[in-house]
């Protein structure tokens, strides 16, 4: 790698304007031939727009694309692909009832006739797969595979069609650390291949780790590209955000108290008769946070859901001592609340809010039975308003304008008015699921402080995330769980990435054989239990 | 940000849309060689220059009103009940019994009792379907339309073989009794022995479509129910997770759907006809659902569009009795309207958006 030769991409001054809003003013980078170049920033930096105007879904409104010193036009994603640049999408992109071979030759047949198509893309498969450690069984069907391993159909997918550029877009998000880490080296591979790679992340733990070097947006501006050497996490967060930002969560030792949520054998099945919790047990105390930590899909959404009161569920739940009904006419959202339970969901865009709602119809979301919020027979929208004013000022949600459609503000601010909504009933407990999924740094500092100052006061926090640095920076004591089982309890000061990474593949005790292998044994027996099931 | 202002979204993307309609209309009239002014001129003069031409006009949009307001209730619920017609049946068959069968004194305690049974009959109608949507998943789409022709084939059986005067040759039931007789504008506002009003099916009913217009507004903007309506219509996992019950919300709007659409048979079969005749919804139902897509789902939406279709209506019966254009042209006609509003919407919608879009990145 030398500075004299082409960069693999260079982009001259790109911008995009969606309307009033400017996606991307003036943006230039330069990435060389075999690096690793993260890209960072908020939602809505522009981060996302700017990939897809290299693969071809936007037209830039100014600016010019050269890929290896030649100036190239990107009209459609075909020309992107012909231009040598492979996408993997945060969303993957796979049928599902698609063995992984038709997938990988899915638009780039050779002919009319599958069968020779499919025996080549099967040779090419098997050399990649030793070259780069990309092993996946090509006659499997996607739905078997484990996120992880669906990950590896989609960077396949890109280097079948001989890719030497490749984009991921936050793919970490919803593997385990130990499939992440897998990632990583599958990309170290390439680069030493001579691939070149454009990481998009907001996690600044993986810009440190693999990217050579790294360019910051804010606000749909370049603000800084740097040596990853020559930086630190906090210089990175502050180029974010524009200002100084607090990484660590500042919190004193939880001083728990008597037990406000019991759970014993919780059971749910799914409708399509898969079990997906498997007899859980937990507890949560009054003044302590317990986080869940685990992958996405192994349980905890039903967790929620249950608790919730909007799944069904058999066994026992307590809250301060009393049994509260898990079917039937009495187990739904609103006698849920009416227990004291209040619940932050892991979506608020399909579940929290209702985005076509305005702020203020928004604040009293599941609350809007409350004899306080009626006068006769209608609903007392004037009062309603005047406390969602209140609320959106203390809760510093920006814009402060009640009458805005929950649609129109960031995920960071949407988040803050279910926060606000929820806390504000000075619940007994509080579901918090995903709180900062989608919200931006600046937010999150702000988030998390109002998790901690709730649990100050003496409430029961369940906090469910995948975000293990949200877990173990906010958690006074730790659940893991794996395959909709808890696989142990941990306190954050006693364990580390690694044992709760090994936790969340569902390996209890440290292996003897190397990591790696370990957990892709028990992933395996893992989608081969799916499997049959579905089968 | 929205991407254009309310105003423009309500009135000016349903006005171009009409204009188009009218355009493409005209252009049809002038293909076959009438002369498309002369035609404009005769429907306004014949829908809205003379009373009774607004006495027919208003009666019409009447029917409108309670079906467009019928599919629009259903739609804040994010369905879609194609079942007006035979709710509206049915309902009919509700007003016609109590008005056989029991002997009132005035017709305001008649019209009070006939709204009751109207709207009850008219939301059992649709009571069937959206239990089976709640319950059994089958789309309220499909088993609406069904109910249509069982409402259709019930009717004419109970026509025919049961509230037929004996001796009688046509499908219907006898005359109501005189003290059921709903005043009609000309009785309450015309002046004796003038000729305001006069003939014109136009009667009180309309005044019930206003207030339940007024009632539509509060009920879905201003009421705990209307909230969790629209809630659930906006998003069913998010009502789940608020604790509204999908079953609950489903059948209560289609109860309240097909309430309204019951109503429609106050202004035909009480109002008009004075007994029950097989066809006496004349595909008004259907006629709801463009009324409920041009008016936004908004009762002062509803009611603009109910008065658009009401002069077709009208305006069109004046065009096959006075000119040599058919009548099927004049349901070419509505048809282009009903085009043009519910079905091209976005083919509007979308060059305004830009072009406000483009407005505001100039000033900005």
């Amino acid at each position: 790698m030398t500075d004299t030769a082409a960069p693999a991409i260079e982009l001259k001054g790109i911008s995009k304007a969606f309307g009033p809003v400017q996606a991307n003013k003036d943006i230039s980078i330069r990435v060389m031939p075999g690096t690793i170049h993260g890209i960072i920033g908020e939602n809505g930096a522009g981060k996302s727009t700017l990939m897809s105007i290299l693969y071809g879904f936007y037209k830039a409104d100014a600016g010019e694309v050269w890929i290896h010193g030649k100036k190239t036009e990107i009209p459609d994603s075909q020309a992107a692909i012909a231009a040598g640049i492979g996408m993997v999408f945060q969303h993957f992109k796979l049928v599902q009832n698609f063995t992984v071979l038709e997938n990988v030759i899915l638009g780039a047949e050779d002919g009319p006739m599958l069968r020779p198509s499919l025996a080549r893309a099967r040779g090419v498969l098997k050399r990649l797969s030793e070259e780069y450690e990309l092993s996946v069984d090509p006659d499997q069907l996607i739905e078997n595979l484990s996120v992880g391993h669906q990950q590896r159909v989609e960077i396949l997918k890109a280097l079948y069609r001989q890719a030497d550029i490749l984009i991921l877009d936050e793919p970490t998000g919803v593997l385990t650390p130990a499939e992440a880490d897998h990632l990583f080296r599958i990309l170290d591979n390439l680069r030493a291949e001579g691939k070149t790679i454009i990481l998009i992340t907001h996690k600044l733990r993986e810009i440190m780790e693999i990217t050579d070097t790294v360019s910051v947006m804010r606000r749909g501006e370049m603000t800084a590209t740097v040596k990853t050497a020559e930086t630190s996490p906090e210089q990175l967060a502050e180029l974010m955000v524009g200002r100084k930002v607090l990484l660590r969560v500042d919190k004193a030792p939880a001083q728990p108290g008597a037990s406000v949520l019991e759970i014993e054998n919780l059971r749910h099945v799914d409708h399509h008769g898969v079990e997906r919790l498997k007899g859980i047990s937990l507890e949560v105390k009054a003044g302590e946070i317990v986080g869940i930590a685990g992958v996405a899909g192994n349980g905890q959404s039903e967790l929620l859901e249950v608790l919730g009161g909007y799944a069904d569920g058999t066994g026992t739940i307590r809250v301060n001592g009393a049994e509260i009904d898990l079917t039937g006419k009495h187990s739904d959202g609103q006698s849920r609340r009416a227990r004291g339970i209040a619940h932050v969901p892991e979506d608020r865009q399909t579940e929290g809010l209702i985005m076509a709602y305005a702020a203020w119809e928004n604040t009293v979301f599941g609350y809007h039975r409350d004899p306080h919020y009626q006068s006769g027979p209608l609903m007392n929208n004037a009062l309603i308003k005047a406390e969602a004013q209140d609320k959106m000022t203390r809760y510093d949600v920006r814009p402060p304008n009640p009458n805005l459609a929950a649609r129109n503000f960031s995920g960071g601010n949407q988040q803050k008015i279910v926060l606000a909504r929820e806390i504000e009933r000075d619940p007994d407990i509080l579901l918090i699921g995903q709180p900062t999924r989608g919200v931006d740094i600046g937010a999150i500092e702000f988030i998390h402080q109002e998790i901690v100052r709730l649990r100050d006061k003496g409430k029961a926090i369940l906090l469910v995330s995948v975000e293990l640095d949200e877990i173990l920076s906010l958690s006074d004591r730790i659940a893991v769980m794996f395959d909709g089982q808890i696989m142990g309890e941990r306190l954050p000061a006693e364990t580390d990435q690694t044992e709760l990474g090994l936790l969340m593949a569902g390996v209890t005790e440290r292996p003897d054989k190397p990591l790696i292998e370990a957990v892709d044994a028990q992933l395996d027996a893992k989608e081969a239990r799916e499997a049959e099931q579905h089968g | 940000m929205d991407k254009m202002p309310a105003w423009a979204d309500a009135v000016l993307v349903p006005l171009i849309s009409i204009l188009l309609a009218a355009a493409l209309s005209a252009i049809v009239i002038l293909a076959i060689g009438e002369d498309p002014v002369a035609a404009f001129k005769l429907m306004v003069d014949g829908a809205l220059m003379r009373s009774s031409g607004w006495g027919y006009t208003l009666y019409y949009t009447t029917n409108f009103i309670f079906t467009g307001l019928c599919v629009a209730v259903a739609f804040h619920a994010s369905m879609f009940n194609i079942g007006g017609e035979g709710q509206a049946m049915i309902g009919g068959l509700g007003v016609a019994l109590v008005c056989l069968f029991i002997p009132f004194p005035h017709w305001s305690v008649a019209l009070l009792v006939a709204t009751l049974a109207g709207a009850a009959f008219g939301a059992v109608w649709a009571l069937i379907p959206s239990y089976l949507q709640a319950k059994r998943g089958s789309h309220i789409v499909i088993t609406t339309i069904m109910f249509n022709f069982i409402a259709a084939a019930v009717l004419n059986y109970v026509l025919v073989n049961l509230l037929r005067p004996t001796g009688a040759m046509d499908p219907a039931t006898a005359i109501f009794p005189q003290a059921t007789h709903l005043p009609t504008f000309q009785d309450m506002f015309a002046p004796e022995g003038s000729r305001m009003f006069r003939g014109s099916p136009a009667n009180v009913t309309f005044f019930i479509a206003v207030l339940a217009c007024i009632g539509f507004w509060f009920l879905i903007w201003r009421t705990k129910l209307g909230y969790e309506i629209r809630a659930f219509g906006f998003s069913e996992s998010a009502a789940k997770y608020a604790g509204i019950s999908p079953v609950r919300i489903t059948i209560v709007s289609m109860l309240i759907s097909g309430g309204l659409a019951g109503l429609m048979a106050l202004n035909t079969t009480m109002g008009e006809a004075e007994r029950l005749v097989l066809n006496a919804t004349e595909g008004a139902g259907f006629i709801g659902i463009a009324v409920a897509l041009m008016g936004r789902s908004h009762p002062v939406g509803v009611f603009l569009a109910a008065l658009l279709f009401g002069f077709l209506y009208q305006g069109g019966a004046e065009l096959a009795l006075w000119t040599n254009i058919p009548r099927e042209l004049i349901t070419v006609i509505q048809a282009l309207v009903i085009l043009f509003t519910g079905a091209l919407d976005n083919m509007v919608r979308m060059p305004l958006e830009r072009l406000f879009l483009a407005a505001r990145r100039r000033d900005s």
